[in-house]
C-alpha cells in the first residue's frame, strides 16, 4: 500500500498541528510537523535525549516509552497521535528504582539501557503479568548486546522479590 | 554518497538541476589537505575516493545541510556515475585474469608457524583426519551506531564521539589534514557498545565529519543510521580453515597441518593482525611437537573487514574445537577423553614455541566444566528423548580454547603505552589514560585498581576524561588489555607519584593525600607520576620466524552448550551453557560475569543466526529484521564460573577476559548440534537451512 | 505530509470520500524505517487512532467482532479469547515484542497485507470476515477472498476496515506454528495456522505465497479422510497450493519442506 505520492512534501508550506498531551506528568502543548515521530519530537524538540534510536523499524526497543501506561516503540508513533495522550520516559524513573538493576549487571555500554529501564519498569508494575508471561519474553522487544540479558533479567526478578517483600511488611 | 557498485571507475557526480545548494556543503577528495589516506597498517585506503571504488558502499562525497529533512532530498539529488568492471567477490579461489587489485596475487598479509617436522609426523600417523571448516561475517550490532561531531576551536580542530581508539583517530586526521598533533584534538564521548567496531572505523567517521566542519565553518554531526552503519562499515572477517591432523593410536595429537584463509575486502586495514592472531590460536590449547600453519589474508571487492572481538581467533577456534570433535570420532574416542590427552601441560609448549608454565591446571578445567553442565547424566536423558519424541532432539557439545591478552609478540612493546596519575590540589589522585568505557566496566575497574592501589578511598579516584590534549595515550581500549596492561601501569604510576613525594611504597591512605596536598602548597602545580610499559621478564618474541613468547598470559576456558534441535524446522535452540575460565584474578565479579555472559550470547548468535547475506560483496540484508541477533527470549542463563590463578604482571593480579567469551560458543553449539541430529555441519552460523541441506546430504549418503 | 484527524467515524469516511488518503492505525508497519522514506513522508494521511468507536473486542451471538483498533495485546489479555481462541492469543504473542503488540493491530495486520503477516493466518483459520465501511454503505468479505494479490486486497480507496469479525463455531483443532529466525520477534519464514470444526479443516500457510493462503488442495485431502505417511508425502499437494520463493531470510526448499513438516506433525498431533 503505497500512500498517495509527493504532493504533500512542499517546503513552501506549512503543514504543522498543534498538538497537546500530557508529557511525565506535565501538561504539554507543541506544534509539530506530521512527518515527526514521537521520537524525535521527544529528543529534538522538547530536549528529552534520554530515549534513544537504535534502528528505526521498531526491533530495539531503545527509544522505549510508555503511552497510555503502555510500552511502545517511540520510533514507530507519529508524534500527532500522542495528542490527549499520557507519554512517560526515562527522565521521569525514580533512579532509586535502579537500583536493583545497576546492582545485578543490567547496564554494560548504556546504550538500550532507557528503553530497558522502561520495559522492566513497566514489568514491576504489573506483576500479574508474570502468570501469563516469562521476564524473557516481556523484554524480547529491548535488545542488548552487552550483557546477554542476565543481568537484566535476574535485576527484574530481584526487584520483583523486593516489592513482594516490602508489601509484606508491616506497615 | 557512497559508491553504488564493487568496483569501477568514477564518471561523474551528478547533481539533479533542481537541487538548492544555497545552504548545502559538498566536500570530496579534493578537500584534503593532506595525503588521501587513512593512516594504519598501510596507506592504501582512500579518505574519499577520488578516480576509483574498490567496494560497495565505498565513501566518496560528502553533503551537510543544516536541516536533516533538506539534507534527505539532497541526497535524493545526487547521483556517483561510475563505471563498473568486473569485482572479485571470492576470497577462497584465486583471483580471475584482470581481478588482480593488490599486490601481484590478491594477497594482503601471509603469514605462517613452523614447529618440528609436520610431513614426517604425518608420515608416521595411525589416522590422517582431515576437515574443512568456514565461518561467515558478523557484524557488531553495538547498540548505538557510529557517530561523531566536529568543530573548530580556534586553530584546533575538535573531534568527539563514539569510539575505542582516541590516538587511533587523532594520527589519522592529522595525517589526512596534514596537521601536527597540537592542532587536533580527540575526545571519547561515552561509547554505546563498540566490540571491535569502534576500533579503526571511526577514524574514516571523523575524517569526514572534520573535513565537512572545516568547509561548512560550523560544528558538523554525523551519525549513521541503522542501515548505514551495518552495509558500510566493518565486520568480523569470514575465513575458511582447512586441517589434516596426524595422531596415533591413543588419539594423541602428532602433527597439525593448518591453512587459515580470511576474506579482508578491499582495503589492508587491521587484516595482517587479525590473520596473525588467528594463526596463534589456530592449534588451540594442545600440545603437538609438530605444527604448520598457513595463514592468508585475501582482497576481495568487499567492504574492508576489521576489528571484531576475538580478533581472528574465533574463525580458529572454531576449526580447530569442531575439527577435534571430527578427530575423536575418527579415531572411537570420547570428545573429552581425546581433549584431555592432549591438553597442554605446564612445561609444554604451544604452536610458536612457548612453553606455559602459568600453574593452571588445564585437565582441570575441563573436568570442572563437565561436570558443571552434567553431561554424563544429560547424555542418558537424551536418548530417551530421541527415541520417544518424534521432532525434538537434544545434545551437548565443548569447546576447549584460550586467548592472548593484549598485543601480540612485540606489539606492546611497541606501543610504549604511558599513563600518569595527577595528584590533585584537594588531596584526590586523577587517573589519566586513553583508555575508554564503552560498557565493559573501565571506569569502574580503574578506580578499583587506583584505589587499591593509594590506599584512597574509590570517592578520591578521579579519572581524566578520554580527550588527547589531557591524557597521554596509553594505547587502544583492544586485545583485552585494559585491566592487564593498563591497569598495572595505573598501579605503576601511583607507584612513581609516591616516590616523586618522597613516600615509601607502602604508604598510603591519609599520609598519601596529605602529602599531595603539601606538594601543591609548595610547588603551586600538580604533582604528576607515570608509567610506561615494560614487557615481564622473560617475554621474547621473534617477529620474523613467528617463534616465542606470543602473548605475556593467556585465559584458558572449556565452554558446554546444551542444544534442542528442532527436526520439524532443524532450529537450533541452546537450552544450557556452562562457561568456566581462569582469567588470572577476578577483580569485579559483577562486570566480569557480565562480559562473560554478554559475549557467549554474541557467540550464540554468531554461532546459529547472526547470517550476513552478501551481494556484491556487501552486506544486502542490512536491517535488524533481517540480521537477526539474539533476544532475551532466545538464549538461556548463561552459568558463569571462574577459577582465578593470580597472574604475577596485570593489575592486581587479573589477566584479559573481554574477548575471551566469544571464542568457545561456535564450537561447543555446532558440536551439540551434531551429537545431538547425527550429522557433520562444519559452517556457522549454522542457520536452519544450512542444518537442513546438512541433514539432506547425510540421507542421501545412508541411501 | 498531511495528517487529517477526524473524531469520528463518519467523519473518517467523509475523509476516504473525498480523497484516497492513507489510513493511519498504530502506525507499527508504516513508520518502519520512515526517516529515510520521503515518499511516504510526502503523503496524505487520515489518523483513526482517536476513533473510540472502532476500539475494542466485543462478543455477541454471531461471535467475536474486533474493532479495526483492537491490538495484539488486547486480545493477549482478555482471558476468554485465551481460552476459545488460542492461537489469536499464540499469534499476538509472536508479533514482536510488547512495543508492537500494544500498538499493532488486528485489522493494520489484514490491510497491510504483508504475506508473512502473523496476525492473517488465524483469522483466516478461523473463518474471519472482513468488515469494510464508505461513507455510502457497508459490506462483509471472508478474509480468504480479501487478497487480489501481493500486497493488493479488495479494499477499495474510499473503505476502511471497521472491524474484523469470527464467527462463533466450536473449533475441535487450533493449531498455530510460527517458524522465525528467533524465538521473539521474528519475521515468520514459515507460518501455519490450522484449525477444525463442523466447516471443515482449514489449513493457512503465510509466507510460502504472495499472500497468505489457504491451501485447498491439502484441506480437501483431509476433509477426504487421507491420511499421509511422512511429510513428504504432503509435498505433491502443498505444491498446488503455495509458491514460496528465496529470499534474504531463507529460501524456497526451506520453506516448502518446513511447511510439509510441521503441518504433517500439527496434523498428526491434531488426530
Amino acid at each position: 500500500m503505497s500512500p498517495e505520492r509527493g504532493s504533500y512534501a512542499d517546503p513552501a508550506v506549512d503543514y504543522h498541528v498543534e498538538i497537546a498531551f500530557t508529557l511525565n506528568g506535565a501538561e504539554v502543548r507543541i506544534r509539530v510537523d506530521p512527518a515527526e515521530r514521537l521520537l524525535d519530537v521527544l529528543r529534538y524538540r522538547l530536549g528529552l535525549t534520554g530515549t534513544k534510536e537504535g534502528c528505526a523499524e521498531g526491533e530495539c526497543g531503545a527509544c522505549t516509552v510508555w503511552i497510555d501506561g503502555l510500552p511502545v516503540d517511540s520510533c514507530l508513533v507519529p508524534a500527532v497521535q500522542a495528542r490527549g495522550r499520557e507519554v512517560v520516559t526515562i527522565e521521569a524513573v525514580d533512579p532509586m528504582r535502579l537500583r536493583p538493576l545497576l546492582e545485578s549487571g543490567a547496564t554494560q555500554c548504556g546504550a538500550c539501557t532507557p528503553g530497558v529501564v522502561m520495559t522492566a519498569l513497566w514489568i514491576l508494575d504489573h506483576p500479574d503479568l508474570l502468570e501469563t508471561h516469562t521476564v524473557r519474553e516481556l523484554m524480547a522487544g529491548n535488545l542488548c548486546r552487552c550483557t546477554g540479558y542476565d543481568g537484566i533479567v535476574e535485576g527484574v526478578l530481584e526487584a520483583l522479590e523486593a516489592t513482594r517483600d516490602t508489601e509484606r511488611e508491616p506497615a | 554518497m557512497r559508491s553504488p557498485v564493487p568496483r569501477g571507475r568514477i564518471r561523474e557526480v551528478r547533481f539533479a538541476s533542481g537541487l538548492d545548494r544555497s545552504e548545502l556543503v559538498v566536500v570530496d577528495h579534493r578537500d584534503l589537505t593532506g595525503p588521501n589516506e587513512v593512516l594504519l597498517i598501510e596507506p592504501d585506503q582512500p579518505v574519499l575516493a577520488a578516480d576509483r571504488v574498490r567496494h560497495l558502499h565505498e565513501p566518496v562525497l560528502l553533503l551537510a545541510h543544516p536541516s536533516r529533512e533538506a539534507l534527505r532530498r539532497a541526497v535524493a539529488a545526487v547521483e556517483i556515475v561510475v563505471d563498473p568492471e568486473p569485482p572479485v567477490l571470492d576470497f577462497t579461489v584465486d583471483p580471475p585474469p584482470g581481478g588482480v587489485q593488490y599486490g601481484d596475487d590478491n594477497v594482503l598479509k601471509r603469514l605462517s608457524i613452523d614447529k618440528g617436522d609436520v610431513e614426517t609426523a604425518l608420515a608416521g600417523a595411525a589416522r590422517i583426519v582431515e576437515g574443512e571448516y568456514r565461518t561467515g561475517a558478523q557484524e557488531h550490532v553495538y547498540l548505538e551506531n557510529q557517530g561523531m561531531v566536529a568543530w573548530e576551536e580556534g586553530d584546533v580542530l575538535v573531534v568527539k564521539g563514539s569510539l575505542q581508539c582516541p590516538y587511533y583517530v587523532l594520527k589519522a586526521l592529522g595525517h589526512a589534514l596534514g596537521r601536527g598533533p597540537d592542532r587536533v584534538r580527540v575526545v571519547q564521548a561515552p561509547t554505546g557498545g563498540g566490540f571491535g567496531g569502534k576500533e579503526e572505523y571511526p577514524s574514516l567517521v571523523a575524517l569526514h565529519a572534520a573535513l565537512l566542519a572545516r568547509k561548512a565553518g560550523r560544528p558538523v554531526k554525523l551519525v549513521y543510521e541503522r542501515g548505514e552503519d551495518m552495509e558500510a562499515t566493518t565486520k568480523r572477517h569470514p575465513s575458511l580453515v582447512r586441517h589434516r591432523t596426524g595422531v596415533d593410536v591413543e588419539g594423541r595429537l602428532l602433527a597439525q597441518d593448518i591453512e587459515v584463509v580470511l576474506d579482508g575486502g578491499a582495503y589492508v586495514t587491521l587484516s595482517p593482525v587479525v590473520l596473525s592472531r588467528a594463526i596463534i590460536h589456530a592449534a588451540g590449547p594442545y600440545a603437538c611437537d609438530h605444527v604448520r600453519i598457513r595463514g592468508r589474508a585475501v582482497f576481495t571487492n568487499s567492504p574492508p573487514y576489521g576489528a571484531f572481538r576475538g580478533f581472528g581467533a574465533p574463525q580458529t577456534i572454531f576449526a580447530n574445537e569442531r575439527h577435534m570433535d571430527v578427530v575423536a570420532a575418527a579415531v572411537d574416542l570420547d570428545p573429552i577423553e581425546l581433549r584431555r590427552r592432549n591438553l597442554i601441560e605446564n612445561g609444554q609448549s604451544t604452536a610458536t614455541g612457548q612453553v606455559i608454565d602459568d600453574g593452571t591446571d588445564r585437565t582441570a578445567l575441563l573436568d570442572r566444566a563437565v561436570e558443571l553442565s552434567g553431561w554424563h547424566e544429560k547424555k542418558a536423558a537424551h536418548a530417551e528423548l530421541a527415541r520417544r519424541h518424534p521432532w525434538r532432539r537434544r545434545g551437548m557439545g565443548l569447546a576447549c580454547f584460550h586467548h592472548g591478552a593484549g598485543f601480540t609478540g612485540s606489539g606492546e612493546v611497541v606501543l610504549a603505552s604511558r599513563v600518569d596519575v595527577a595528584g590533585l590540589a584537594d588531596g584526590r589522585i586523577e587517573v589519566r589514560s586513553g583508555n575508554i568505557e564503552m560498557g565493559q566496566g573501565t571506569l569502574t575497574v580503574f578506580t578499583q585498581i587506583a584505589s587499591e592501589a593509594s590506599g584512597l578511598a574509590p570517592s578520591a579516584i578521579a579519572l581524566a576524561e578520554p580527550d588527547t590534549a589531557r591524557v597521554p595515550n596509553s594505547g587502544p581500549t583492544v586485545a583485552s588489555r585494559t585491566v592487564m596492561v593498563v591497569g598495572r601501569l595505573i598501579e605503576r604510576a601511583i607507584e612513581d607519584l609516591k616516590a616523586r613525594l618522597g613516600l615509601p611504597p607502602d604508604a598510603g591512605g591519609d599520609r598519601f593525600a596529605e602529602a599531595i596536598r603539601a606538594a601543591h602548597a609548595e610547588r603551586g602545580e600538580a604533582p604528576v607520576g607515570t608509567a610506561t610499559y615494560q614487557p615481564p621478564p622473560g617475554v621474547e618474541w621473534d617477529e620474523t620466524t613467528y617463534r616465542g613468547d606470543a602473548y605475556a598470559a593467556y585465559a584458558w576456558a572449556v565452554y558446554v552448550a546444551e542444544v534442542e534441535v528442532d527436526l520439524r524446522t532443524y532450529t537450533t535452540r541452546v537450552v544450557d551453557f556452562v562457561a568456566l575460565q581462569e582469567v588470572g584474578k577476578v577483580l569485579n565479579e559483577t562486570l566480569a560475569r557480565g562480559q562473560i555472559q554478554g559475549g557467549v550470547v554474541q557467540g550464540i548468535g554468531w554461532a546459529l543466526m547472526e547470517d550476513v547475506v552478501l551481494e556484491d560483496g556487501a552486506m544486502a540484508n542490512a536491517q535488524l529484521t533481517n540480521y537477526i541477533i539474539p533476544t532475551s527470549d532466545d538464549v538461556p542463563p548463561i552459568r558463569v564460573t571462574f577459577e582465578e590463578t593470580p597472574y604475577a604482571h596485570g593489575a592486581r593480579g587479573a589477566k584479559g577476559l573481554g574477548e575471551l567469551p566469544i571464542d568457545g560458543p561456535a564450537p561447543a553449539v555446532v558440536n551439540a548440534v551434531a551429537r545431538a541430529t547425527g550429522t557433520r555441519p562444519t559452517t556457522v552460523p549454522l542457520t536452519p537451512e544450512r542444518l537442513m541441506e546438512r541433514l539432506e546430504e547425510g540421507r542421501a549418503d545412508v541411501a | 505530509m498531511k495528517v487529517e484527524a477526524p473524531a469520528t467515524l463518519d467523519e473518517a469516511l467523509a475523509c476516504l470520500q473525498a480523497a484516497p488518503l492513507v489510513p493511519l492505525a498504530g502506525g507499527t508497519d508504516l513508520l518502519v524505517h520512515w526517516p529515510g522514506n520521503l515518499e511516504a513522508k510526502a503523503g496524505h494521511y487520515v489518523d483513526l487512532w482517536a476513533l473510540d468507536e472502532l476500539r475494542g473486542i466485543r462478543r455477541d451471538a454471531e461471535g467475536l467482532t474486533l474493532g479495526a483498533l483492537a491490538t495484539y495485546w488486547d486480545a493477549i489479555r482478555d482471558s476468554r479469547i485465551r481460552e476459545e481462541f488460542p492461537i489469536l492469543v499464540q499469534a499476538a504473542r509472536q508479533v514482536g515484542a510488547i512495543q508492537i503488540q500494544s500498538r499493532g493491530t488486528w485489522a493494520g495486520n489484514v490491510v497491510n497485507a504483508s504475506p508473512a503477516a502473523d496476525g492473517v493466518p488465524v483469522l483466516m483459520a478461523l473463518d474471519a470476515v472482513v468488515v469494510l465501511a464508505s461513507a455510502s454503505r457497508r459490506r462483509e468479505v471472508p478474509l480468504d477472498a480479501f487478497y487480489t494479490g501481493y500486497r493488493t486486497t479488495v479494499r477499495r480507496a474510499d473503505e476502511l476496515v471497521v472491524a474484523v469479525r469470527l464467527p462463533d463455531r466450536g473449533n475441535a483443532v487450533q493449531t498455530f506454528v510460527k517458524v522465525g529466525s528467533r524465538r521473539a520477534q521474528a519475521i515468520a519464514k514459515v507460518g501455519l495456522a490450522l484449525a477444525r470444526s463442523e466447516a471443515g479443516w482449514r489449513v493457512v500457510a503465510a509466507s510460502v505465497a504472495p499472500t497468505v493462503v489457504r491451501c485447498r488442495t491439502v484441506e480437501a485431502a483431509l476433509d477426504a479422510g487421507d491420511a499421509f505417511a511422512a511429510p513428504e508425502d504432503l509435498l505433491p499437494l502443498l505444491r498446488e497450493d503455495v509458491t514460496p520463493i528465496d529470499d534474504l531470510r531463507s529460501t524456497a526448499r526451506y520453506r516448502e519442506m518446513v511447511l510439509a513438516r510441521v503441518l504433517w506433525h500439527a496434523i498428526a498431533e491434531a488426530a
